[in-house]
């Protein structure tokens, strides 16, 4: 055990110990414990295996980034051990070792590495191409990743939008400091902490330290400002649109919080950067940083004899640390011009150090503190492009953006007082500016409440610059280690991968993939440009860097689905169909009966009596004016000028690309009063496509708009014995076939319920009727049919009767039996083309497309066999060969004709009636099939609707 | 996500509007040869700078306007107008 005595910045509350299991053994530890602390603080030293090499792996930043510390915790592979907070009975497990953490029989590849360099992967598994699926096997148990279980419970994730004036990325001292001072100035601020609490470096620090992150939070408290800790802003977008990943929730295992920044302060303060050299990757070597967080926050000694090598105050401050901490030091100062060259030690980690000038000194710990990585992440995404100042040994931001402001250590350096002097004066700045965004915003609203006063001049940027700091550039020792810890790439990789061409660093980046790891940079970014820079022999700064691309950290594919806003819509009807046995199927946004347990049986029984369906989600659009019918001319293929009050057309729509868009009928209930149906799927759509034209082209046109798909309640009234029912609930209409004809319409009042109107069209193919009810009374009316029509033997339907039922009809739905290239000439009804128009959405490329003998067309399909219903997507081939010349579009087994029917695209070659395809069925089976005369499979004369 | 000022809603999130595209005008369609409609249904500037282009307000006002945006910095210059004002074909 290497618990120490209570520390005075410790974070553990060792009141409450907690017990958990590390690989199936008991392990103990206290709350405020991180999974990392306990582990080390129980002597573990090894927690993983590198991803190609299989070597075993200690902590080495021990915090969120740590490229070592991702294990497996129950059913969640990919925890961040460093960060992760103990819990009783928590099952912590090393990930992907085989067969134990301690034995890695794939460590093998190990002894092989000087063979498996950079695009050791693109080469040897290559050829034979045959032999790729094995390959892959293989490789995928190399992968880094935990475990993934199929059976883990669904867990509720959130989202939230959030429209603060100032968000703060980081709660450090400046952090905090530009927070309090923007909220101080009237800013609405979101202070968001990537740890468990505020504090940032100064939780580790001293006293001094200590007091102050605990000064500075106690502000925050008091000061209105609203702090969410364990989150990360993973990424700044356009408009200062940010998204915060909240880890820790009340509720949710994650929430993605959306929140709209006037203005972004970026404050992450500086990651530690890794020194490379020989065995830098063995267990104990760690970051100065890593040491202090063990020392002072969780009072862990991560080793006995340590030998600390530094360039810096922090690493110097480690010493400190470790000596109180009871560990025999020993510091190889880089300032002095002294050096490490060589870790030395076997699979249980580190053992000692060579120095430069050949020393060897024992060590069971082996501390770094080699200099400084500027997490520009969020500036990055801003369009900054930070440029390396050499004698800081560290990148700048080089740009100025108006609304995204960085402090802390991404600034500059310099003593507490002067960061926080800069952050206080960026909180007010970033206060000022996010007034003047809101003025601007204000002033866009045209009317909306009247601005008040004339827009404030944008604040200039008047904060004192804050100082660099001269810093040792320590990258690389004379010796090859590690750069990238998580993807298990060397220097020596990298020199080799550079000496075959991959010279740039985004080249060198994916041939290597240094950078592409759960670690994402954080630690290797500048190693990997200094390695590169010093195998090209240029400096850093023309080397460049990568550029940081968002998520800064990991977001769970829980979070980014999170709660779904998109509403759910039903019928009045609904409630009825809930409690009557019908199966619903999802329909865009609509719930809807997809049957009642017979489709086939309800399909019968429309055809010998009468059925009735809900069909509600039908696009309705209300369309009132003088020059409605230039509007309807204009979007339908066909002619409109002419249709009389009390009659409906057919019409289908085609884009300006002349590929189908729509269809559905219309019908003129009044002088200047139509309504349109338009496809259930398709009503937005048109209803943004009638509009483009009335705003655009045709301003003059007199036109009104209203959707009203949801004002109407939707009845199909189906069947030889429909007329006979709406007649018993009808009384102001003459129903007589004779007055009341097929494709008209009429103003109704059904079972007492005025206002509706219906229409006798047919795309069952039997005599029908569509009533339209005001939709408050659609339960009314829907339970009067079925209590009307008990003797005729009604029974509700559903959409797969529906789809049955116009299949055998020949009726094609748009985006089933059409798609994105099938134009009007292609579905075979020439009638609906009237190029005598002046002009309709279209016109031209219809026009050419009637010369087209090269695009596929719709046929009606029937297979010899009757039994066989080859599925929808089955491809249509050239017999004896492969080339696809047609598919089937749709396919049901016709319960009327006891027969297999199709609708389906086909080349024009082999589209006359009786041609004789060959279909793919799903199988790889080929069976024989006959194109027919007609699309309607029964009734191609139409005498049924028209009865 | 882009802030896109509707002339009558205000700024709103690009996500409340369709971004129709660059404006282009919409030749005769019974003189238009292919190339010329086909550029209108295709071709598109895109230019690395201004550009005059269209959007609807799809979840707001429903009205189409036109905005000038410079695609680099995305700003966006001119006061919107109604699609209507700009004349119908050149």
């Amino acid at each position: 055990m290497t618990r120490l005595p209570a520390q005075p910045g410790e974070v553990i509350d060792r009141s409450r110990p907690v017990d958990f299991t590390w690989n199936g053994q008991a392990m103990s530890g206290f709350a405020g414990d991180t999974v990392a602390s306990a582990l080390v603080a129980g002597g573990v030293r090894v927690v993983s295996r590198s991803m190609k090499y299989r070597r075993p792996r200690g902590y080495i930043s021990n915090d969120y980034w740590d490229p070592n510390g991702l294990v497996q915790v129950g059913d969640e592979p990919n925890v961040r051990s460093a960060h992760r907070l103990i819990e009783p009975g928590m099952a912590v497990e090393a990930q992907n070792v085989w067969p134990s953490l301690e034995r890695d029989l794939r460590a093998v590849t190990g002894l092989a590495s000087r063979f498996l360099t950079a695009g050791f992967y693109y080469k040897t598994f290559m050829r034979p191409a045959w032999l790729w699926p094995t390959y892959e096997k293989v490789l995928a148990t190399f992968s880094p990743g935990g475990r993934i279980d199929p059976d883990t419970p669904h867990r509720y994730h959130d989202k939230r939008y959030a429209h603060p004036d100032v968000v703060v990325a980081g709660g450090g001292p400046t952090g905090m400091a530009a927070a309090l001072a923007a909220a101080g100035a009237g800013a609405r601020v979101l202070l968001v902490e990537h740890c468990h609490r505020l504090g940032g470096h100064l939780l580790w620090g001293d006293e001094h330290d200590r007091a102050l992150a605990a000064e500075l939070a106690a502000a925050v408290e008091t000061a209105g400002v609203e702090v969410l800790v364990d989150s990360t802003v993973a990424g700044r977008y356009e408009d200062n649109w940010t998204g915060i990943v909240q880890r820790s929730h009340p509720v949710a295992v994650e929430r993605l919080v959306k929140a709209r920044a006037k203005v972004l302060i970026v404050a992450p303060g500086l990651i530690e950067r890794p020194y490379v050299f020989d065995g830098n990757d063995k267990p104990g070597v760690m970051l100065s940083g890593a040491v202090r967080r063990f020392v002072n926050m969780y009072a862990v000694r991560p080793g006995s004899a340590a030998v600390l090598f530094t360039a810096n105050p922090d690493g110097d401050a480690a010493a400190i640390d470790l000596e109180r901490a009871g560990a025999e030091v020993t510091v190889v100062d880089a300032r002095r011009g002294e050096g490490i060259v060589r870790a030395l030690g076997g699979s249980k980690g580190v053992e000692g150090v060579v120095l430069a000038d050949g020393r060897r000194l024992d060590c069971d710990l082996l501390v770094t503190a080699a200099g400084w990585t500027a997490p520009t992440s969020l500036l990055n995404m801003s369009g900054d492009r930070p440029v390396y100042d050499e004698a800081a040994a560290r990148f700048f931001p080089s740009v100025s953006i108006g609304n995204v402001l960085a402090t802390g250590g991404l600034a500059g350096d310099g003593t507490l007082d002067e960061l926080i002097e800069h952050a206080m004066a960026t909180g007010r700045l970033a206060a000022a500016r996010a007034r003047a965004v809101s003025h601007r915003l204000q002033a866009a609203t045209a009317r909306a409440v009247p601005v008040n006063g004339e827009e404030p001049e944008w604040p200039v940027d008047e904060r004192p610059d804050l100082a660099r700091d001269p810093h040792p550039a320590l990258f690389r020792s004379t010796t090859h280690g590690v750069v990238d810890f998580s993807e298990d790439v060397s220097s020596k990789d990298m020199v080799g991968a550079a000496a075959e061409g991959y010279d740039s660093v985004e080249l060198l980046k994916r041939y290597t993939t240094a950078t592409m790891g759960p670690s994402q940079g954080k630690l290797e970014t500048v190693n990997t440009v200094a390695v590169l820079a010093e195998a090209r022999g240029q400096t850093i700064a023309e080397v460049g860097t990568t550029v940081w691309r968002p998520p800064y950290a990991p977001v769970t594919m829980g979070a980014l689905g999170g709660r779904l806003f998109e509403p759910v819509r039903v019928s009045s009807i609904h409630p009825w169909h809930e409690a009557n046995g019908a199966v619903f199927m999802l329909a865009g946004q609509w719930i809807r009966p997809d049957h009642y347990g017979d489709p086939a049986g309800e399909a019968l029984n429309t055809r010998q009596n009468v059925g009735i369906m809900d069909v509600t989600p039908l696009g309705k659009l209300d369309l009132r004016g003088p020059d409605v019918p230039q509007l309807l001319s204009h979007l339908y293929t066909n002619k409109w000028m002419k249709l009389a009050v009390g009659s409906v057309r057919y019409g289908i729509m085609c884009g300006e690309d002349g590929v189908i868009l729509d269809d559905g009928v219309t019908g003129r209930i009044g002088d200047q009063h139509y309504m349109m149906t338009t496809t259930s799927s398709g009503a937005a759509t048109v209803w943004e496509w009638a509009e483009n034209w009335l705003q655009t082209e045709h301003p003059d046109w007199r036109v009104h708009v209203t959707p009203v798909t949801s004002g109407y309640t939707s009845i199909n009234v189906a069947g030889p014995k429909s007329r006979t029912l709406v007649r018993r609930l009808v009384g102001d209409v003459d129903l007589d076939p004779e007055a009341f004809r097929y494709m008209q319409v009429r103003t109704a009042t059904v079972a007492g319920i005025r206002d509706c109107f219906m229409w006798r069209i047919g795309f069952t193919g039997e005599l029908s009727f569509e009533l339209h009810v005001p939709a408050g009374h659609g339960l009314t009316v829907w339970e009067a049919l079925l209590e009307a029509g008990e003797d005729l033997g009604i029974r509700p339907f559903g959409v797969e009767c529906q789809r049955i039922m116009r299949l055998e009809k020949g009726h094609f739905i748009v985006g089933q039996d059409t798609d994105g290239l099938t134009k009007l000439p292609a579905v075979g009804m020439p009638h609906l083309l009237k190029l005598d128009k002046p002009d309709f959405a279209g016109k031209p490329e219809l026009t050419w497309a009637l010369d087209d003998t090269s695009t596929p067309v719709l046929v009606a399909i029937q297979p010899t066999d009757p039994s066989v219903v080859p599925d929808e997507a089955s491809q249509i081939v050239r017999p004896g060969t492969d080339e696809i010349i047609g598919r089937i579009t749709s396919s049901r087994m016709s319960p009327t004709l006891e027969r297999s029917v199709c609708l389906g695209q086909v080349l024009p070659e082999v589209s006359r009636p009786g041609s004789e395809l060959t279909v793919v069925m799903i199988d790889g089976r080929r069976i024989t099939a006959r194109v027919m005369e007609h699309h309607a499979h029964i009734d191609p004369e139409g005498e049924r609707v028209r009865g | 996500m882009l802030i896109v000022p509707c002339p009558n809603c205000g700024p709103r999130n690009a996500a409340d509007l369709r971004y129709v595209g660059e404006s282009r005008p919409r030749p005769d369609p019974n003189s238009a040869s292919a190339k010329e409609w086909r550029a209108y249904l295709y071709e598109r500037a895109n230019p690395a700078g201004m550009l005059r282009e269209t959007w609807y307000c799809r979840s707001g006002c429903r009205r189409y306007f036109v905005l000038e945006r410079d695609t680099v910095s995305n700003e966006f210059t001119n006061p919107p107008t109604p699609v209507a004002k700009l004349g119908k074909r050149p």
